[in-house]
């Protein structure tokens, strides 16, 4: 995984409530038994105005250009701004793994579903809740302003307006650490490897239906 | 001090307690299907990790698979690699079981589960899959995963995780006749929101919820994460227990006693403290129907599409406009006008033999609308497949004109043949109704199975004349 610390991207504004992981990635792309390639999918029936099958090229397909992502001034974006509930439904890891594809690095929201904001930062993707009146706020200065770029500096917490307006957000220590240094999760756990097997042998004892 | 359920749970598997309170909780029992493990097999494999304990792998194919012409295969070449690659995972590390495509006991994961006795009391039960949140019925701590945890598990028998907090939902009173846990469920998330249980760990109590089988439980759980929480349960009683006895992987003898002994501890203490309470009287619950692409959007039968011009949030109002484009719907149309194209009764969330009760017991004598253009029963498993023929059940789906499929999740979500095209209406026993869930541009609405019956009579949204109640 890539270490995170400081981002400066340009912003995307998807401006809806419940963006669900079937409109991230749609099914038929979940038959891929790779990590990568997503990208030209993310958000498929959005985007293009014919139906995506697997293995397809889809530089010529037609594009929906009512779309947001489609529009040029967007084009290049690394920070996804969008409201509440982002990526309910299902726990497909394929789709952080599309929008990582695609380029979003932050994505920045009322709030997340828990297995979607859980996968993100499985991939070094940093997941950022703000309050409603600070997403509103945001939402008005990138249509107002092409080229609107956050500063999102993870060591210090905050995301950083063009104008120098900070804003804080929460994440947890053991998360941020796991961001910051790239760490791969099961290495870490591994470390308790002999706790583990305790557990598991007195588990086995006191709880042997549990090991049939 | 009071502890609830989650707590019990919880604390019955920390190995380990980061200074953040991040935890590593032990897991009894991993669930593995073909979509999202083959790239934590790969990792695995990469890292040159080998599995931790295998006993705890329990695995079926059943996104991809088809659910008729079993005997041509899987003819879609990239279903049929990924079922493959399942195949060639578990013949590699091993598992407690696997149901290979075809194998009389394959199935939906979440039916074959618990129908085996794998799902116990008191289990720690994950998935890459969200639906995992079914199992919770057996007072199990039972949540989705990503296919990064699939790997982690995997490697570690672990999973890091933050404490939750809890939600205690109370359904209270008797339910009405025809009012099934599928519609206790969409009445929740009606009432919560589906980001309404975002951040809880939800225990379902109450005398309702008691009144319900282990299969209504299921429903019910199932449908948890659709109202934002990853889990959701309920506490062990005579029903949990009953159910599980003389299942294949189930205790047996002094084992088996033992462990009913500590499954009967499985209940929130009296004068636990929930973080937030919601009570819901049973009687006022009627048959439910969505109308629009989020389980919350969410009506009784008897009850009209609703009209944005009423919402004042603009965010929303904006959500409901969309919504009801996509569906085809103009407000305040009467749900029960509305007509429908296809029926699906199926998926983890109504496939069990109780679920096909119910709809038979609609069916029987009568036959689906000459408008309805595909309608189709999907049993959970090949057990449930059989206990259904055994009591003659298929021959009254038949009869009433529903094709009677093999096994698998089907018109869901659409991996395998079975889908929606553009603009079809569809009556589904499912969970999401999502923009494109049961196929690109296909719209959903969310019910019971005696209501998808209903709805295939009448070639319409109508009231269930249910002959056959749960109590």
């Amino acid at each position: 995984m890539d270490k995170f610390t400081r981002l400066e991207g340009l912003v995307a504004p998807l401006d809806r409530n419940n963006v669900d992981t079937d409109a991230i990635i749609p099914k038929q792309f979940l038959k891929s038994i790779k990590r990568s390639g997503f990208g030209p999918n993310a958000f498929d029936e959005w985007r293009y105005m014919d139906i995506g099958e697997p293995g397809q090229d889809a530089t010529h397909r037609p594009k929906n250009p009512n779309f947001v992502l489609n529009q040029s001034r967007y084009q290049g974006s690394e920070v996804l701004l969008t409201r509440a509930n982002f990526g309910c439904g299902s726990s497909r890891e394929h789709a952080p793994w599309a929008l990582l594809d695609f380029g979003f690095k932050a994505i920045v929201a009322e709030s997340f579903a828990d297995i979607f904001f859980n996968n993100c930062y499985k991939n070094g993707i940093v997941p950022i809740v703000l309050p409603a009146t600070e997403i509103e706020a945001l939402f008005k200065q990138v249509e107002a302003t092409p080229g609107y770029k956050l500063v999102v500096d993870l060591q210090a917490q905050a995301v950083i307006r063009p104008d120098g307006y900070g804003i804080q957000f929460q994440i947890d220590a053991f998360r941020k650490e796991c961001l910051i240094n790239g760490w791969d999760d099961i290495g870490l756990t591994l470390r308790h490897a002999e706790k583990i097997r305790e557990f598991e042998e007195k588990r086995r004892i006191n709880q042997p239906w549990l090991f049939s | 001090m009071s502890k609830t359920l989650y707590d019990k749970l919880w604390d019955n598997h920390v190995v380990h307690v980061e200074p953040d309170g991040t935890a590593l909780l032990y897991i009894d029992r991993h669930l593995v299907h073909e979509v999202t493990s083959p790239q934590a097999f790969e990792g695995l494999k990469l890292a040159g990790r080998k599995p931790w304990r295998v006993s705890s792998i329990v695995s079926t194919p059943d996104h991809n698979t088809p659910t008729d012409h079993w005997d041509e295969g899987i003819k879609d070449p990239i279903s049929r690699q990924q079922v493959e690659t399942l195949d060639a995972n578990i013949r590699e590390v091993g598992a407690l079981a696997y149901f290979p495509f075809k194998d009389q006991r394959m199935g939906i994961l979440h039916v074959v589960g618990p129908e085996n006795g794998a799902t116990l009391p008191g289990m720690t039960v994950v998935c890459g899959d969200s639906h995992t949140s079914t199992h919770g019925a057996f007072a199990c701590l039972a949540h989705g995963i990503g296919t990064s945890e699939v790997e982690h598990v995997l490697a570690t028998q672990c999973l890091l995780q933050k404490k939750s907090k809890t939600m205690l939902v109370a359904v209270e009173g008797r339910l009405g006749k025809g009012v099934t846990g599928k519609d206790v469920a969409l009445a929740i998330i009606g009432t919560i929101g589906t980001a309404g249980g975002t951040g809880y760990a939800i225990e379902f109590g109450g005398s309702a919820i008691r009144g319900l089988s282990m299969e209504g439980r299921m429903t019910l759980c199932n449908m948890a994460i659709e109202g934002g929480a990853r889990m959701g349960f309920v506490a062990v009683d005579d029903k949990t227990i009953e159910y599980l006895r003389g299942r294949p992987f189930s205790p047996k003898g002094e084992v088996w006693d033992n462990a009913v002994a500590y499954w009967r501890t499985l209940q929130s203490d009296t004068g636990a403290q929930f973080d937030r309470v919601v009570t819901l009287k049973a009687e006022d619950i009627r048959p439910q129907v969505t109308w629009g692409t989020s389980p919350e959007m969410v009506v009784a039968i008897d009850a009209n599409v609703p009209d944005p011009a009423k919402q004042s949030d603009p965010v929303k109002r904006e959500g409901m406009e969309r919504a009801l484009q996509y569906m085809g719907l103009n407000p305040n149309t009467p749900m029960n006008q509305i007509s429908i194209d296809k029926v699906f009764i199926g998926s983890c969330t109504n496939s069990r033999i109780e679920d096909l009760r119910e709809a038979a017991s609609v069916l029987k004598g009568r036959h689906i609308a000459p408008s309805v253009k595909l309608a189709l029963a999907v049993p959970g498993s090949g057990l449930v497949k059989r206990q259904a023929e055994a009591e003659g059940l298929d021959k009254v789906f038949l009869a009433a004109g529903f094709e009677w499929r093999e096994p698998g999740c089907s018109m869901c979500l659409a991996m395998n043949a079975d889908r929606l095209e553009p603009g079809e209406r569809c009556a589904s026993t499912s969970n999401r109704n999502f923009e494109g869930r049961q196929g690109p541009g296909g719209r959903t609405h969310l019910l019971s199975p005696a209501m998808a019956a209903a709805a295939a009579i009448a070639g319409r949204f109508a009231m269930s004349c249910v002959t056959s109640s749960q109590h």
